[in-house]
């Protein structure tokens, strides 16, 4: 089938199998758009500036954090203040097992996002009997703790000294580089993605949406509340982990500040602002979050010629954009960056007939 | 023994502190249903004004308090015009995230004007310390534990007896009720918030008095968040409880604690508390139990 014109999107699609129907790349123009993007996302640290690459590599290690949280937060409904937190951990656990104990960078991501996954699940078990509120604040409970101990188990984790890593090593090319972490980042942000877009098509998926949705009713249709809740601790958590063990890996080294609370909300901040319960909104949002500091501080170069005292109020003047652009999403677009783009597809989709 | 009745001493008055901004959270949650993530901020908020016009613009004590109290009402209702009304009804995590951005807004608005350096107050208590039995406590914790004490005392009254009080436990106890009896929740809302300004602004005014304002000042609205939770997050009396009791275990639990494991303790015990108590009674000590039913 051939798309005749790129802004009439759907017509003439037609499907003979069950398995078409589902596809997640329903339109040939979509494949076409993926495969696009694809050898955009390879080809660019070939050409792109090494400062770059290192920002495409910080989204990156976002997009899998926030895509975690969106599984929890957005597609469960169990609002977590911890994410930094589980970042932590999973941190924490390469920095510990490749400096400490020598483990190749191999062993220690997936160890990583398993002890991560399991200390979710502890700091899961409350959810059960609360929600909402409680529930979050539970988590901030979780965020506390989690950084005390970090901060004074000296012996394990050299305290507010942090951890320097050393550099993974692949076939015994060290990946020291920005372009060689990129392509690692970038095959496990492609399988965190691929996997996350699959889950919700799944039976355990929709169970997880089931108790966003309304949690007796979901108990009602025979929904293990406590397996389905705990399940998306443990993931969201394995995400944190797994994007807490490339940070370390990346910016070799590791310490208690890297991972505050405030490190929590940004995360909150980016599922929000991207979209709750959206894959591709948790992509939006880590890229928008991430790079609107950098956008800022560039900004304020710019224009402190003109205004010289800007230098020691760009901080603050950052927190303060920060909380406005949560405010103004949350009441004007509370579906986030995701509802956005699709409302400007949309409009080209039906243009000119927009009604 | 001077070592422990000293942790009591002081602990008994952060804990007067921490139930007055415990206060605020449960004034907001009872009326709205929303916790203020941003309570911290308006505690800031409260301590920088004070401070501006005690130090800046020499005004003496008690009109420069009266002045700031005022500004924190238009404080609270302004902000609840603008950032809450709009989230009447939404899900609990838009309003959750709406004062976590507040607070992110204030916080960064309040550094823009006052910077991050530690300011100190003017000396407004006497500073030679009392001794009591062999205790010595500095004149103005005793200050600052009469005050909280006062205003505690006043809220519990006004709550009780006065026309707006009873107006705003009605609203608190439906929403639906209290509209088709004549009353304006909205109004009730903007009152909440208002007063949630005010009690936040007089404990920061306490507490930048004890330890000089900066912003970290502010990190006290989430440690007063398990007081809340203790107490019960929709009870006035389980504010003042938990808030006593907070401050007493985080004080005794620091004394004792903090050389064993090298500090920080003060810092964390709450968030333990917190989580004890969210397993076993997660509607707090006197907070109303919600019980669902399928």
């Amino acid at each position: 089938m051939q798309v005749r014109n790129p802004l009439v999107m759907d017509c003439g699609i037609f499907t003979a199998s069950y398995e078409d129907d589902m596809a997640i790349l329903f339109h040939p123009a979509a494949r076409l758009k993926v495969l696009f993007i694809l050898i955009v996302l390879a080809a660019f640290p070939l050409v792109a500036n090494p400062y770059y690459v290192g920002l495409a590599n910080l989204v990156g290690i976002a997009v899998i954090g926030a895509l975690g949280l969106n599984i929890l937060t957005g597609f469960t409904g169990q609002i977590s203040i911890g994410q930094g937190a589980f970042m932590a951990v999973g941190a924490y656990t390469t920095g510990i097992l490749m400096a400490k104990l020598g483990l190749s960078f191999w062993l220690a991501l997936p160890a990583a996002g398993i002890v991560a996954a399991m200390v979710g699940a502890v700091f899961g078990i409350p959810s059960l009997r609360l929600k909402g509120l409680y529930l979050a604040i539970a988590t901030l409970a979780a965020q506390v703790i989690i950084e005390f101990i970090i901060i004074h188990w000296v012996g394990l984790t050299n305290g507010p000294a942090g951890i320097v890593l050393p550099a993974p090593v692949l076939f015994g090319y060290s990946l020291e580089s920005d372009t060689a972490f990129y392509y690692l980042i970038l095959a496990l942000c492609l399988a965190a993605v691929v996997f996350a877009l699959n889950l919700f098509r799944t039976r355990p998926g929709r169970a997880l949406m089931a108790v966003r949705d309304r949690d007796l009713a979901a108990a009602v249709a025979g929904i293990n509340l406590f397996r389905y809740k705990l399940t998306a601790f443990a993931l969201a958590s394995f995400y944190a982990g797994i994007s807490g063990a490339l940070w370390g890996a990346y910016m070799r080294v590791i310490s208690p500040e890297h991972f505050t609370i405030a490190v929590s909300i940004l995360y909150l901040a980016m599922i929000i602002i991207g979209g709750l319960g959206s894959v591709m909104g948790s992509i939006y949002g880590a890229c928008f979050m991430t790079l609107l500091p950098i956008i800022l501080r560039e900004a304020a170069d710019g224009i402190s010629p003109f205004f010289p005292q800007i230098g020691n109020t760009i901080l603050a003047l950052q927190e303060a954009v920060f909380g406005l652009i949560i405010i103004i999403f949350l009441i004007f677009e509370p579906e986030g960056l995701a509802k956005l783009w699709k409302n400007v597809k949309d409009y080209f989709k039906l243009w000119p007939f927009s009604y | 023994m001077d070592f422990f009745l000293q942790l009591v001493v002081s602990g008994l008055v952060v804990g007067s502190v921490y139930a007055l901004v415990a206060l605020g959270f449960v004034l907001i949650y009872k009326s709205s249903d929303v916790i203020n993530f941003a309570q911290g901020e308006f505690l800031l908020v409260g301590a920088y004004v004070s401070l501006a016009l005690v130090a800046g613009y020499k005004v003496p004590f008690l009109p420069a308090v009266l002045l700031t109290l005022l500004g924190c009402v238009l404080l609270g209702v302004v902000v609840e015009r603008l950032v809450l009304r709009p989230f009447i009804g939404e899900p609990v995590i838009s309003m959750i995230m709406a004062t976590i951005g507040l607070s992110s807004l204030m916080r960064g608005v309040i550094q823009v004007i006052w910077g991050t350096d530690t300011r100190t107050f003017p000396p407004i208590f006497p500073v030679e310390p009392v001794h009591l039995g062999g205790v010595v406590v500095s004149q103005v914790y005793l200050w600052s534990l009469g005050l909280a004490l006062g205003l505690l005392a006043l809220f519990t009254l006004f709550f009780k007896y006065s026309s707006t009080g009873i107006v705003m436990r009605a609203a608190a106890d439906d929403q639906t009720a209290a509209l088709s009896m004549g009353i304006s929740v909205k109004r009730v809302f903007a009152i909440t918030w208002a007063i949630a300004a005010v009690v936040a602004a007089i404990g920061g005014i306490l507490l930048g008095n004890i330890n000089g304002v900066n912003p970290t000042l502010a990190s006290i609205g989430l440690k007063v968040l398990p007081v809340a939770i203790l107490g019960g997050l929709d009870s006035v009396s389980g504010a003042i409880v938990g808030g006593f009791a907070i401050g007493l275990i985080e004080s005794l639990a620091g004394g004792y604690l903090d050389p064993i494991v090298g500090g920080g303790v003060k810092d964390v015990t709450p968030f333990v508390v917190l989580v004890i108590v969210l397993m076993l009674r997660p509607y707090g000590l006197f907070g109303k139990e919600i019980i669902e039913r399928v």
